[in-house]
């Protein structure tokens, strides 16, 4: 038997399946460095380990193929966030300048190509 | 004690005299509304508020889904496979989405040692690390007086989850109105101000090398279809990139003994 939405309710699923899998990993992360120093060598580590994930989710954002972002095509994507970026360097590391170069491009790429 | 970064060491903040808890917490708040996070979050949870109306939540299930997992990605997967997938998968999915508040809960933590910070004070600094809070709290929690950071750190996470609660209740009622290609443009909004606040804030050789690599070994682990994909990505792109960093530190060391 599959259990479903409508076995539980939506305000036990947001418990159960929504707040639970994600504090586990809180808590994991509180627990395991217990008594460690911000200098020590493994937490550089853990650090790297982190950005790197965030680098991941990033990429997974961009390259997504659900959602409304999905009707954009992937190359517009990319470009649009290449753009974004160039715009960041040239404006001398302004994170507004490069999202608003990112976010026009990708609206004109999407109007282009007749999203 | 090798400084881990290649910036000059900060010398630990003076000790001044405590400020009230208020003060400390508001400043933190303000700082958060001023932080261009809260903007990309307002305009990330109109997307998933509209997201929650077209699948039928109710307005006070996306609010508490916002306060309770705090984590845009997991919210999408609950949200748009809820109502049709077994449950058990759903859980799955999530699961594995967050496995990345693990090493930042865990790189985080060590900044709050402080004398009179008790197990039981870090639990709400826990609960509120997001990605968007992490970046901003790893920027600016080393220029604070030790005993002010979990007060700031609280602040600052209730200010940027205020913002995600205004923005999805916005997208809840905006939701029949907004035109698909608004609604895309909106969903790059959170890439787009990852990408720029990670390459303003990634100074030190480490974090860049280890962003650089996670964006490329994070799709091709995606690509080989191994599972776990950022779990692997964060594993093969940060120990390389930490790797790289204890060579050249060695090396630094050799040159000038």
């Amino acid at each position: 038997m599959k259990l479903m939405l409508q076995d539980i309710g939506p305000w036990f699923a947001l418990l159960l399946i929504g707040f639970l899998p994600n504090e586990i990993w809180r808590l994991a992360g509180v627990v395991l460095v217990r008594g460690l120093d911000e200098k020590s060598q493994i937490i550089i580590w853990v650090r790297a380990v982190a950005t790197a994930m965030l680098a991941g989710v990033l990429a997974q954002l961009i390259l997504s193929t659900s959602g409304a972002l999905a009707l954009i095509p992937v190359g517009v994507r990319i470009g649009a966030a290449c753009i974004g970026f160039a715009a960041f360097l040239i404006a001398r590391r302004s994170v507004f300048a490069g999202i608003v170069a990112g976010e026009l491009s990708v609206m004109a790429g999407a109007y282009w190509f007749g999203v | 004690m090798e400084q881990p970064q290649q910036q000059p060491p900060q010398p630990e903040p003076p000790q001044q005299p405590a400020r009230p808890w208020p003060r400390v917490f508001f400043d933190g708040y303000a700082t958060a509304i001023r932080s261009v996070f809260f903007y990309v979050l307002v305009g990330n949870y109109v997307g998933l508020g509209a997201l929650a109306f077209e699948f039928g939540f109710s307005f006070w299930w996306m609010a508490a889904s916002t306060l309770l997992i705090w984590a845009a990605p997991a919210q999408v997967i609950l949200i748009s496979t809820l109502t049709t997938s077994a449950l058990v998968e759903v859980a799955l999915a999530v699961t594995l989405s967050s496995v990345r508040f693990l090493p930042m809960v865990a790189s985080l933590i060590p900044l709050f040692n402080a004398p009179g910070v008790r197990q039981r004070d870090l639990l709400l600094p826990m609960h509120f690390t997001a990605i968007s809070v992490w970046v901003e709290g790893m920027r600016l929690l080393p220029a604070r007086p030790r005993g002010e950071r979990v007060t700031f750190y609280n602040g600052l996470g209730s200010g940027l989850i205020s913002g995600a609660i205004i923005g999805g209740a916005v997208g809840f009622y905006l939701a029949a109105r907004l035109p698909l290609l608004l609604a895309a443009t909106l969903l790059f909004f959170t890439p787009m101000a990852l990408l720029m606040s990670t390459a303003r804030n990634a100074r030190a050789l480490l974090d860049r090398l280890a962003f650089a690599l996670g964006l490329v070994v994070g799709p091709l682990v995606a690509w080989l279809n191994f599972g776990l994909d950022l779990m692997w990505t964060g594993l093969i792109a940060g120990s390389i990139a930490y790797l790289v960093h204890r060579w050249r530190e060695a090396k630094s060391m050799k040159a000038t003994p």
